[in-house]
């Protein structure tokens, strides 16, 4: 296959994926929609997370900090007056808080990028986790920005796109409807076309700034920091780079979040999220779409899973009981994990790459 | 009104010392393992909060008395450490640095997990050998278990000092950390001295756990804020040298209770219990953004 | 003399690398052999299939037995091997270095030894206390040797010796090596980039080109042959 029919079949699987995203909701009931919504919640987040661990190799445990920056950001600007007093009067739609979500989320990454570049691998990783795990009590402690322990509520607030329809939807039976730009979504399929759409548009994205001088600068970065510095690239530059725009991603998915979750308070964005993220792109596999897809679905799905749902009917009985016992679930995702990592070290997306994802592991893999 | 106050601060001296004793073991425990096999052991908090829940059911459940069920926690710990090592970290130890932070991520996981079904998350109680009297010293009041807390604390530590400097393993166990490489050339089966510091370090978490629990309560929850306060201790202190580890883990102990008892004048009021956490948080960030070596740590020689 | 170490069409590799195809040499007891060849040609790589330190095939015999599995079991066997670079362990005392040197032996005679040690390099008793890191790169490779010598090993490999270091250091070292090996019969298998300081200080001469033995003789051939020295020696 020549590199531009390689190029061809990527898009054309490209093409073929979003057209299945776009169907999708028509064959799966409405809650599991709202499920799906979250797997595009945390492509976007992985999407960054990937450019910066992938592709810089800096390692963070502390992206759900930057996922909680874009949720409050999204959170406070929603809230207007009535709640605790925000900034915006009547407050924001939520729609557009998304972009001030992820510019101010990405700001925050690109001020923690530059001290960061003192730190590398193991201590990175660290000092990211001290920020994740910090983040809760210290957002607790700025009761007059973030609500405090309380946090923000945003269910049923105008700003809300649909939250009328929950208000008018007395009948649970029947999932809320409401109508924009003349088409009828429910509540759940509202929130799954949002946030995919948002996460194809910023996968395009990615695509777009790696391809390009770009991602070749992160790429050395990550191989050789010698190499690279003496091909004239400024580790500096890049590495904070990449911690900007990485969080940028987190801030939009984190506002996401909120809009999914309808509220914010300091438990929403645990140190557990900041784990899962990392766990979604190494379980994925560095550096391939599918692959972070993959990882998605793992972090979304692997918890229910871990308590019999969904797969509970392949197994016998006797080993759901004992796995739906609390503490079960987290054996066997623990247990899952540590799996996965001696089996497919990789990640899912070294497997495709192996097997035969030439076709899309030439767009987004470290050139040769 | 001075004297009230040196009696005051002594008690938070001592009890900063006893609980700096505990972080010095389980930070102890993250250097031994980090300075043999280059892994910080995200899951050595509730390796040690699996070991208390096992001298726990041993004495509530199969009444065993306390030190022999304290000994016995030791030597399960200590071929618990082994075994998790052999099994699950050696597979993984020479791949990418974030493989094995999964992995032990996947152990926190799990034997979190493990903890709550076998033992449900209730609270429980584990007496404490030193019992809970309280000794009048000059004024200062000193409880019996913060005593004993320090006696243990420094018993383990020197005991595991004088192993590491008068004995053949423990010479071994040095020469792995230097350079595992030339150790093989003269001998050592490096696998197993890695496989060993493991154990060792599951038994100091086994101890650090065992102090801790009288205090605060057996909970599957127990070790998280101690977990991350060894780490303070550990990035304070250096987190290749074992001196570093307990220097460190004494410091923050009594740094903690220092402001703790300075919470009480105006100018420190705006320290509150809440923030002890945070507090050692910030102690991470800031050590490793001005001196990531820690203080008696070498810098990281970046290898071109 | 007897056969003491034997390799037969030995290969050994690096992941994908081949960097021996067909060694094969012999080292009788009580000699010292020398093992020459230019960059890259497999001259480490011979002293590490020796020592297990690299995967390998082929059939490697150390006193009749064949010696397989890694450097634990080669040094358990006696075989001791001093790697380019030194090796030694810099965070620990001097002391402490020559007491791994004898870390396989179970007998009381350490502490003997060390001073038997002390008799050809002085020094170490009296800095016994001082890291090694802190010695100079002649010390050091002194330190190395020493504490090969303290595994009482029946054979010994060197890996050049004389790297980085200057040339009365690497003669002395060379004149030690003699010594050893006229007083106490030890046998020496050494590799050297400089191969006229190998030549004299050795009765026999492998030199390696591209993995294979490319030119077997005694030292005093390969030496007064002029045309082997222009072309394999390089002086």
């Amino acid at each position: 296959m020549t590199p531009r029919t390689q190029r061809l079949a990527g898009f054309v699987a490209f093409a073929a994926f979003v057209a299945f995203v776009l169907v999708l909701p028509q064959f799966i009931s409405d809650f599991k929609a709202r499920e799906y919504a979250y797997v595009g919640i945390y492509l976007i987040a992985l999407l960054g997370l990937n450019i910066l661990t992938g592709y810089t190799g800096q390692i963070s445990l502390g992206h759900g900090a930057f996922m909680a920056i874009g949720g409050y950001t999204t959170a406070i600007l929603m809230a207007g007056n009535e709640q605790f007093g925000g900034p915006v009067a009547g407050g924001l739609q939520d729609v557009w808080t998304l972009p001030i979500a992820g510019l101010v989320a990405g700001l925050s990454g690109l001020a923690f990028g530059l001290p960061a570049l003192r730190l590398a691998g193991l201590y990175l990783a660290l000092a990211t986790f001290a920020i994740a795990v910090a983040l809760p009590s210290t957002v607790k402690r700025f009761e007059e920005f973030s609500g405090g322990g309380q946090g923000i509520q945003l269910f049923g607030l105008p700003t809300l796109t649909g939250s009328n329809a929950a208000a008018t939807g007395d009948d649970f039976s029947a999932p809320a409807t409401f109508d924009l730009l003349g088409i009828t979504f429910t509540q759940n399929d509202w929130m799954y076309y949002l946030t995919w759409s948002i996460a194809l548009v910023m996968f395009a994205g990615a695509w777009l700034i790696l391809r390009g001088r770009t991602g070749r600068a992160f790429r050395a970065v990550r191989d050789s920091e010698t190499a690279a510095v003496s091909s004239g690239v400024s580790l500096a530059r890049y590495k904070t780079l990449a911690f900007g725009i990485s969080a940028a991603y987190a801030g939009v998915a984190g506002g996401l979040f909120a809009i999914a979750s309808a509220f914010v308070n300091p438990d929403t964005f645990p140190i557990a999220l900041s784990i899962f993220l990392l766990v979604g792109i190494v379980v994925g596999g560095l550096g391939l779409l599918a692959g972070l897809v993959f990882g998605a679905i793992f972090i979304a799905f692997l918890p229910l899973w871990a308590q019999g749902q969904d797969l509970g009917s392949l197994l016998p009985d006797r080993i759901i009981e004992e796995t739906q016992k609390p503490g079960g679930p987290a054996i066997v995702y623990g247990v899952v994990l540590i799996l996965l990592m001696f089996v497919l070290p990789s990640g899912v997306g070294g497997l495709f790459r192996r097997v035969g994802g030439r076709i899309t592991s030439r767009r987004y893999s470290r050139s040769k | 009104m001075v004297a009230a106050a040196f009696t005051d601060f002594m008690q938070q001296v001592v009890s900063g010392l006893a609980s700096g004793g505990i972080y010095a073991l389980l930070a102890l425990a993250l250097v031994i393992i980090h300075r043999s096999t280059g892994v910080i052991n995200f899951a050595q908090g509730e390796m040690a909060t699996l070991s208390t829940y096992i001298a726990w059911a041993l004495i509530a459940h199969h009444a065993w008395s306390y030190w022999p069920a304290f000994a016995a926690t030791l030597v399960l710990s200590f071929i618990g450490g082994v075994g998790i090592h052999r099994v699950v970290i050696r597979p993984v130890e020479r791949g990418s640095v974030l493989r094995i932070v999964i992995v032990t991520i996947g152990l926190l996981v799990a034997i979190n997990g493990f903890v709550v079904w076998q033992w449900s998350g209730e609270p429980q109680q584990l007496q404490s050998p030193f019992g809970t009297n309280v000794y009048d010293i000059g004024g200062v009041i000193v409880a019996a278990q913060d005593i004993g807390t320090i006696a243990v604390a420094l018993g383990i530590v020197l005991l595991l000092w004088g192993l590491f400097q008068f004995t053949k393993v423990g010479l071994a166990l040095r020469a792995v950390a230097v350079n595992p490489e030339e150790a093989r050339l003269v001998g050592v089966r490096v696998s197993w001295m890695l496989a060993l510091g493991w154990g060792l370090a599951a038994l100091l978490g086994a101890v650090a756990g065992m102090l801790t629990a009288p205090t605060v309560g057996l909970d599957s929850n127990m070790m998280a804020a101690v977990l991350i306060y060894a780490f303070a201790s550990a990035v304070l202190g250096g987190i290749d040298s074992p001196i570093g580890a307990v220097v460190g883990g004494l410091a923050i102990g009594v740094l903690l209770n220092m402001l703790s008892f300075l919470s009480q004048y105006s100018a420190f009021d705006w320290f509150t219990e809440e923030l002890r956490l945070p507090m050692a948080l910030l102690i991470i960030l800031v050590v490793l953004l001005v001196r990531p070596q820690g203080i008696f740590g070498r810098p990281e020689v970046k290898r071109v | 003399m007897r056969t003491l170490l034997e390799l037969d069409a030995v290969a050994a590799r690096y992941g994908p690398v081949q960097a021996l195809h067909d060694v094969s040499l012999v080292v009788r007891e009580g000699e010292v052999v020398a093992v020459l060849g230019a960059n890259g040609a497999g001259k480490t790589t011979t002293l590490r299939a020796i020592s297990g330190t690299v995967s390998r095939s082929g059939a490697i015999e150390l006193d009749g037995k064949q010696l397989k599995g890694g450097p634990e079991a080669a040094a358990k066997a006696g075989v001791a091997h001093v790697p380019e670079g030194r090796g030694t362990f810099v965070d620990l005392t001097v002391t402490e270095n020559l007491k791994l040197g004898a870390y396989t032996r179970r007998d009381r005679g350490v502490k003997a030894d060390i001073q038997r040690v002390a008799e050809y390099f002085p020094w170490m008793l009296e800095r016994g206390s001082q890291r090694a890191g802190t010695l100079s790169g002649g010390e050091q490779q002194m330190l190395a040797l020493g504490r090969a010598l303290m595994s009482r090993p029946r054979l010994l490999l060197l890996d050049e010796p004389s790297l980085g270091l200057a040339p009365m250091i690497i003669r002395e070292f060379f004149r030690i090596v003699r010594r050893l090996n006229e007083d106490e019969g030890l046998t020496v298998l050494v590799v050297e980039q400089d191969a006229r300081i190998a030549l004299n200080a050795s009765s026999r001469a492998y030199v390696l080109e591209v993995g294979r033995v490319a030119l077997a003789g005694t030292s005093d051939e390969l030496r007064d042959d002029e045309n082997v020295r222009r072309s394999y020696l390089g002086y």
